[in-house]
């Protein structure tokens, strides 16, 4: 044998190898600098079909966030041989090198192809998780790096199924940091157990996502899959399990006791029991004309009278809630608050 | 990425800094922004004189910043085409000295900086410049949940709500500044440790309010000195949204203590303001309230050596209190009025003496607090006028000591 064969072989079964395990460059993850294009991360196959490369398991989420219509394709990555811990209701505890992949998207008009507006990373690194986003270009070929916040112009099919204009922000570093923080530190919100616990549509077909990822050793075998939280957009479950969903997963990341909202007194997480601190008879503390006309966040069986529902409605930057990640009302949620509150006696 | 303009330059005192310079243009808030996430601590981003206009809210979170500009009046970030961000400027990190420029004409807030240890605000403008209207944003310079706070040299003008307004914080000065044409001119809300002295608070609704309220992580507010300052002709009527708190207050009050502690009113000017000049009141509601660690009425308020004069010419008869007050002064407003309420305990016993409203050499001011019991039974004589009732010896509270940033002089 020549040293040349020997050295191609080496090279062939190299490639190989790296195949088999994983696409995805784990070193740029851990890595202090950010690389200027999200391909080099290499977690996709296909990033216009959105088709993630081996060891990048994309998920979904019974109640997500509201973010413009916009449509959102979810991955996980965990490095090789590592596990997610689980913690009763918080969200699983993913090791360092771990990362949360989210595209978000909008169907393209006159085209089979969606249109990808921009792509949010959650890395682990050894010091804590970091946010950062990649805008995607004209052509969709490329995804790059932002760090300012970038406003996008773009189309959307209303709930009526009317296209209307979009001024879409892209959000900066600081302000994935408003919500995602936790204590002071950066935490991600979605992948609780909870909300993970449903059937997943994967390419070799359905499975629930926890039993997928048992299956898988992402997560121990003994973990006991705990209560689904509610899917809000099912009106055949009770109403105050969505409402409470609802308000959990849009607004319970900042306002809860640890939560960047914490300032206001008003805690909308699902575990928060106290009816004053979820804001039914409480008056707002710093709210300005977030309050509108209104003395209470909830007044049971007057939701024209809550502010909590006042905000939802407004699109005003210095009314509107969420602060940031929206810049138009979700009507389907409005209607879901609407008759919650109505409900309340 | 878009290379930064990067200079780096040689400090006198120190070793090296960054100064990142951005001038007016069009892509000047971008740039802003990126230097704001870009910076290193320790880092000086410098904004040249000019006007900006700023579409969405930019946000600072690293420690050791200074943000500058040229000057209030010349370096001006206007906000009149907000799209997004329910304020100007939001900062999250520790030790960020904020000088020498303006914010205008923000959709919500101008600057809020929550939980921040170390926030300076020096020689810093925050105004609508359309005059009061309730569409204005809610607040000007905005440190909640901080610590060491200075506010100095600030101007403030037409906030909805406050326009220096300090909240569940402590360890705070705020001096040598000027809030006029707000509802509130400056407001300690749910603080420790507040000196709040030679300001100038004119032609707001309420001149200078030390509140305490109810349902918030950092409640008891106590220990807050305001002294020194002219709190003059606040005759503004009250614009703020319905249905906040600051609502309530009466055009033309020049100081409110309302359910906090230890507040020691002192050596001030307060005239000519056209309902009362100093009311001490307690937190009133409908709503129930967890009272487990929450008093609703104020404590040990002590008020000496402040010139008081002309005030109740023009009460606000909008306002309930207001109302009360006049219908019970027979139309001779005081210049000091307490509402007297207490708990039911403490109506009929008497109050514990360190709780005690202390009243002492305010020259020739006229005075009034409600007898609840006989009020609210219709018994005759429902109000006593004579502040001598409540002389006692001063026992004046100590000076706040914040930690400045470093280089900067008393």
């Amino acid at each position: 044998m020549t040293k040349k064969f020997v050295a191609t072989i080496s090279i062939a079964f190299l490639i190989f190898t790296l195949n088999v395990f994983s696409m995805v460059n784990e070193e740029m993850i851990l890595s202090d600098t950010h690389p200027e294009k999200l391909s080099d991360f290499g977690f996709f196959s296909n990033p216009q079909r959105q088709l993630p490369n081996t060891g990048v398991l994309p998920y979904s989420l019974i109640s997500p966030l509201f973010t413009d219509y916009a449509d959102k394709t979810r991955f996980v990555y965990i490095p090789q041989t590592m596990r997610a811990a689980y913690e009763e209701n918080e969200v699983f505890n993913f090791p360092i090198g771990s990362v949360l992949i989210k595209t978000f998207s909008y169907e393209a008009i006159n085209s089979d192809r969606i249109n990808l507006i921009e792509t949010r990373l959650l890395l682990h690194k050894k010091n804590g998780w970091e946010a950062i986003t990649y805008v995607w270009d004209k052509e969709q070929e490329e995804a790059y790096l932002n760090i300012a916040g970038k406003t996008v112009l773009t189309q959307y099919l209303d709930p009526s199924n009317n296209l209307t204009n979009l001024r879409y922000r892209v959000p900066n570093k600081n302000q994935c940091k408003e919500c995602h923080l936790k204590n002071n530190s950066l935490v991600p919100i979605g992948p609780k157990p909870r909300n993970l616990n449903k059937i997943h549509h994967y390419s070799e077909g359905p499975m629930n996502q926890l039993v997928k990822w048992r299956a898988m050793n992402l997560i121990s075998e003994n973990i006991e899959i705990p209560q689904p939280i509610s899917n809000y957009s099912d009106s055949e479950e009770p109403l105050n399990d969505r409402a409470r969903a609802y308000l959990d997963i849009n607004c319970g990341h900042c306002h809860s006791k640890n939560g960047s909202a914490n300032t206001t007194g008003l805690y909308l997480n699902l575990l928060e029991n106290n009816r004053k601190s979820i804001g039914i008879n409480k008056p707002p503390v710093a709210a300005g004309r977030g309050a509108g006309t209104n003395k209470y966040s909830i007044v049971p069986g007057f939701p024209d009278q809550s502010i909590l529902l006042y905000r939802m409605i407004s699109n005003e930057p210095d009314i509107m809630m969420p602060e940031s990640g929206r810049s138009i009302a979700h009507q389907e949620g409005i209607a879901l608050i609407r008759e919650w509150i109505d409900s309340m006696e | 990425m878009r290379i930064l303009f990067i200079i780096t330059v040689l400090f006198s005192f120190d070793a090296l800094t960054d100064v990142i310079i951005v001038s007016p243009s069009d892509e000047a808030q971008e740039k802003i922004q990126e230097a704001l996430i870009l910076a290193n601590p320790g880092d000086e981003v410098h904004l040249t004189a000019g006007t900006y206009s700023i579409e969405d809210g930019l946000s600072l979170d690293i420690d050791n910043i200074i943000l500058s500009g040229e000057g209030h009046e010349n370096t001006i970030l206007d906000f009149s085409n907000q799209m997004t961000g329910a304020q100007g400027l939001l900062v999250t990190s520790n030790k960020v000295l904020l000088k020498d420029f303006a914010i205008t004409n923000t959709k919500g807030d101008a600057i809020k900086a929550i939980g921040s240890d170390g926030i300076y605000f020096i020689n810093i403008r925050t105004e609508w410049t359309s005059g009061p209207k309730s569409t204005n944003g809610a607040y000007g310079l905005y440190p909640v949940q901080s610590k060491d706070v200075l506010i100095d040299g600030c101007v403030a003008i037409g906030a909805s709500d406050a326009g220096i307004y300090v909240g569940q914080s402590q360890n705070i000065i705020v001096r040598n500044s000027r809030a006029e044409y707000n509802v509130a001119g400056i407001e300690i809300e749910n603080s420790y440790y507040a000196d709040v002295h030679s300001n100038i608070a004119q032609h707001n609704t309420g001149g200078i309010l030390v509140f305490d309220l109810p349902d918030l992580p950092q409640q008891g507010g106590h220990h807050v000195r305001v002294f020194s300052n002219q709190i003059l002709n606040n005759d503004t009527d009250n614009f703020a949204p319905e249905g906040n708190i600051v609502g309530e207050v009466p055009r033309g009050t020049g100081v409110i203590v309302m359910a906090n502690s230890d507040v020691e009113i002192f050596d001030n000017d307060i005239s000519g303001n056209e309902t009362m000049n100093i009311a001490i009141v307690s937190y009133s509601y409908e709503e129930a309230i967890d009272e487990t660690d929450y008093y609703p009425h104020p404590r040990a308020i002590q008020i000496h050596n402040n010139r008081l004069s002309n005030s109740g010419y023009n009460p606000d008869m909008d306002k309930e209190i207001a109302s009360v007050v006049k219908h019970l002064a027979k139309e001779d407003m005081p210049d000091i009025f307490w509402d007297g309420v207490l708990p039911l305990s403490q109506m009929i016993f008497g109050q514990p003496e360190q709780d005690k409203l202390i009243l002492k050499d305010n020259y020739d001011s006229s005075f009034m607090s409600i007898k609840p019991i006989q009020y609210m039974l219709s018994l005759p004589n429902p109000v006593n006028r004579d502040s001598l009732d409540f002389k006692g010896t001063i026992e004046p509270l100590n000076t706040v000591i914040i930690d400045l940033p470093s280089g900067y002089n008393d």
